[in-house]
């Protein structure tokens, strides 16, 4: 079940990698999210400005304008008419003559400034002042001015006749009477170029001081993120540290605001943390201290026994027969007693955490002889025979006393376990790991007690006869001396079908181990019943949640 | 015992330095019954003072003693003679033994040990060097060194080096095969008797001492070679 889940993890992640990297950088930095909300927020708000002072000015301009050019037209037409009633006229010519004039005396009197053109438009023709061409006056206007006397004003594209690109601006109309029935319409074109060009200015100088102020403000909360950041970043590191063990670190105090009260309370959680981790430091020194007497005394009267117990051991030909085979038991019972003990210190110097690696390279197959080696009269006296199968150097950075030791606990407790059936040591290793795997075909265990195993003082069957007599702690040790190098310590196990307890020791000493060269599952275990699902768990990839040297309970699948 | 080979008497007198009474009584029985002459003192700051009146050929000593401690005492007594001093001690933390070695003890035998191990340490140390192969007039070379075999001697250009007899035995285990190279199990085998692996602590601490007496730069030995991911070996022979 687990497997699978792992497996649609890892295959779905791919897929989602490459937003993930911008998306990170987003959660990762206050100051990035900081700057990028204030440049967000100004820039709307600089451009709704903008267009707002922009609206504001251009109608502003446009109405003061559009009176000016009222006025102005107001007084252009009457003073054209009051020309024309001032010329009573005879026959086309002269009226297109009159006309002629009329509309160049407007462009005189304007100076040529340019402040407007005229063009006049008679019933036949139309007389106009300047390049302005006939299209720029709308045709709605000309049909408004045809119906009605008043002046009108409109906004137009001004065209002009000589090639210059049109430009905004108003026309006004209105219609001059020559009497008696002749009407005229009379158009005069105010080209707003002026005021095109103060508004090009005024809107670059909005645009400009907008780009200016974003980037100002942007500046600005860089640096109040800075400003705030920075002491939360003290913060962090101040708390990293203490996490790392630097207990006297602490952090700057400045001033009575919100972050200074968060430096002053993390101050204040070091310093309680400081008393709290002496307290304990000084009890694990206390327990440590009270290992080592304990040790000592024990040690010394111990050695006294043991000594006399030899003594009369040897002697124990001389003696009553009763007394002789107590000397025996005596004696034999002292080598209990005495790796009882040995034992017991070494899980107490685990528990005071006083255990230390003394690290040397060395080939796991050299360990794994000399403890095939030595355990050979145990292994004889049992009928067993112990197997190695190592084929590639498995070179590892180890403390080798404790990987002997630990070795020479599985070898010991398969060989008193395996009821004469043979045991199989396998030493396999990759690129990251070394593993010794140690089978025997014995009694086994429930699958459910694989955790059991490396308890203290636990055993498989209570009220099965202890053959060997182990001091029911060897299991622990070794599972503590694994976790000291990193490594793993696994057990497996089926009721009748033996056990396999496997080591795996990263190559170098500080690495995590991910996987182990040797399944968990023996290879030559063929469940019976076989269940379907059995053939995937012993391939199954090693949990990345596992803590090192964890127990890894195999799937509960294969469960008789 | 046939192994007594140095003075006039037939029995090797040990020193036992150690505060539990008990203990030692035990110690002197079993030493007895070995063929030795045990001599017991059981305080630290009495042990130099027993040590120059009995003249051991071999010192037990405790680590833990009351007056003076037991690293003291070794310093004490390793100032004034070479005689093999074994370690008594209950711990096996590392600091506490290399401490002892680097004071000049010549081995440790941890509490609680079996009889039969402590005199086959006790055997070791008061066996001297004679076996089938010696030419007992025979002078090596060793780097600038002479080494006199039978006398028991090392001189640099006539000037004597004085050796304790387990450092003397190590130089010497060298000097014999300058074309070898010796692993620290071969070398803890054949100088200080060890049938199995032991305490390789043992030959580092010792090889130091040594080289602290022999080398002309400690720091860069020329004459007991440290062969890297294997062992020592002997420097090349200089004729001087």
């Amino acid at each position: 079940m687990v497997t699978t889940t792992a497996a649609a993890e890892v295959g779905g992640e791919p897929a989602h990698r490459w937003w993930r990297y911008p998306a990170d950088l987003w959660w990762r930095s206050l100051p990035l999210r900081v700057i990028a909300s204030v440049l967000c927020a100004s820039v709307v708000v600089l451009v709704l400005g903008g267009f707002l002072l922009m609206q504001q000015a251009t109608s502003g301009v446009m109405e003061g304008k559009e009176r000016t050019v009222r006025d102005d037209a107001r007084q252009a037409v009457e003073s054209a008419q009051a020309q024309l009633n001032a010329n009573p006229l005879t026959g086309t010519v002269d009226v297109d003559r009159l006309l002629f004039e009329l509309t160049r005396g407007f462009v005189a009197r304007n100076g040529g400034n340019g402040q407007f053109e005229t063009v006049l438009v008679s019933s036949g023709a139309s007389f106009s002042s300047g390049e302005v061409a006939d299209r720029s006056i709308p045709p709605a206007l000309v049909t408004q001015v045809q119906l009605t006397n008043d002046l009108l004003v409109t906004p137009t594209e001004v065209v002009y006749t000589d090639g210059r690109p049109p430009v905004a601006g108003l026309v006004a109309g209105a219609t001059l009477t020559l009497p008696p029935t002749n009407r005229y319409q009379i158009y005069l074109i105010f080209p707003l170029t002026q005021e095109v060009a103060t508004l090009h200015v005024l809107r670059n100088a909005v645009v400009t001081t907008g780009a200016m102020v974003i980037i100002l403000l942007t500046f600005i909360a860089a640096l109040v993120a800075r400003q705030v950041v920075n002491p939360v970043r003290a913060a962090r590191q101040a708390a990293e540290s203490l996490a790392s063990g630097n207990l006297h670190d602490r952090m700057q105090v400045r001033g009575s605001d919100d972050l200074a009260r968060l430096a002053v309370s993390m101050n204040y959680m070091a310093a309680e943390l400081e008393k709290q981790i002496g307290t304990l430091e000084d009890l694990s020194a206390v327990q440590q201290r009270f290992v080592a007497d304990v040790s000592h005394e024990l040690r010394t009267p111990l050695t006294t026994v043991r000594m006399a117990a030899e003594v009369l051991h040897d002697a124990r030909e001389d003696f009553d027969p009763i007394a002789a085979r107590s000397a025996e038991l005596l004696q034999a019972e002292l080598d209990r007693f005495e790796a009882l003990l040995s034992d017991l210190l070494e899980i107490s110097r685990f528990d005071a955490g006083a255990a230390a690696l003394t690290l040397e390279t060395v080939d796991v197959r050299d360990v794994v002889t000399r403890v095939v080696s030595a355990s050979s009269t145990l292994a004889e006296r049992n009928n067993t025979v112990v197997s190695v199968h190592a084929s590639e150097p498995a070179r590892v950075e180890v403390d080798s006393r404790r990987i002997e030791r630990i070795l020479r606990n599985l070898l010991v407790n398969a060989i008193e376990h395996s009821e004469g059936r043979p045991i199989d040591v396998l030493v396999a290793a990759d690129e990251n790991a070394v593993a010794v795997a140690v089978r025997d075909h014995g009694v086994g265990f429930e699958a459910s007690q694989a955790r059991q195993v490396f308890h203290r003082f636990w055993r498989a069957d209570p009220a099965r006869a202890r053959m060997v007599g182990g001091t029911g702690l060897g299991l622990s040790i070794a599972m503590e001396d694994a976790n000291l190098h990193g490594g793993w310590l696994t057990a497996w196990g089926r009721p009748g079908q033996g056990a396999q307890f496997r080591l795996t020791l990263p190559r170098t000493s500080g690495t995590v181990l991910e996987t182990s060269p040797l399944p968990l599952v023996p290879r030559d275990f063929t469940p019976v019943p076989p269940p379907v699902e059995q053939p995937t768990a012993p391939v199954a990839p090693e949990e990345p949640d596992l803590r090192a040297g964890s127990v890894r309970l195999e799937s509960t699948a294969g469960a008789p | 015992m046939s192994e007594t080979t140095r003075g006039a008497s037939t029995r090797s007198r040990v020193l036992v330095v150690d505060d539990d009474a008990a203990l030692a009584e035990m110690l002197s029985i079993v030493l007895r019954n070995e063929g030795y002459e045990p001599v017991w003192c059981a305080y630290g700051d009495k042990a130099l003072a027993s040590f120059r009146e009995a003249k051991p050929d071999l010192v037990l000593l405790d680590l833990m003693l009351p007056g003076r401690d037991g690293v003291d005492v070794c310093r004490d007594i390793r100032t004034e003679s070479g005689v093999p001093i074994i370690m008594l001690t209950a711990k096996t933390d590392t600091i506490d033994v290399v401490e002892g070695l680097e004071a000049g003890a010549d081995d440790y035998v941890a509490k609680p040990f079996k009889a039969k191990e402590l005199v086959a340490r006790i055997k070791t140390r008061l066996r001297r060097t004679p076996t089938a192969e010696e030419n007992e007039l025979e002078t090596l070379r060793i780097g600038d060194l002479s080494i006199s075999v039978d006398g028991h001697t090392v001189k640099r250009g006539g000037v004597p080096i004085q050796l304790t007899p387990l450092e003397f035995d190590l130089l010497l285990a060298l000097a014999r095969r300058p074309w070898q190279v010796f692993s620290r199990e071969v070398l803890l085998e054949q100088v200080w008797g060890y049938r199995h692996a032991a305490d390789t602590r043992l030959v580092n601490v010792h090889v130091q001492r040594l080289r602290s007496k022999i080398e002309r730069d400690p720091e860069h030995p020329e004459i007991v070679v440290t062969v890297r991911g294997i062992g020592y070996k002997a420097g090349e022979t200089v004729q001087v």
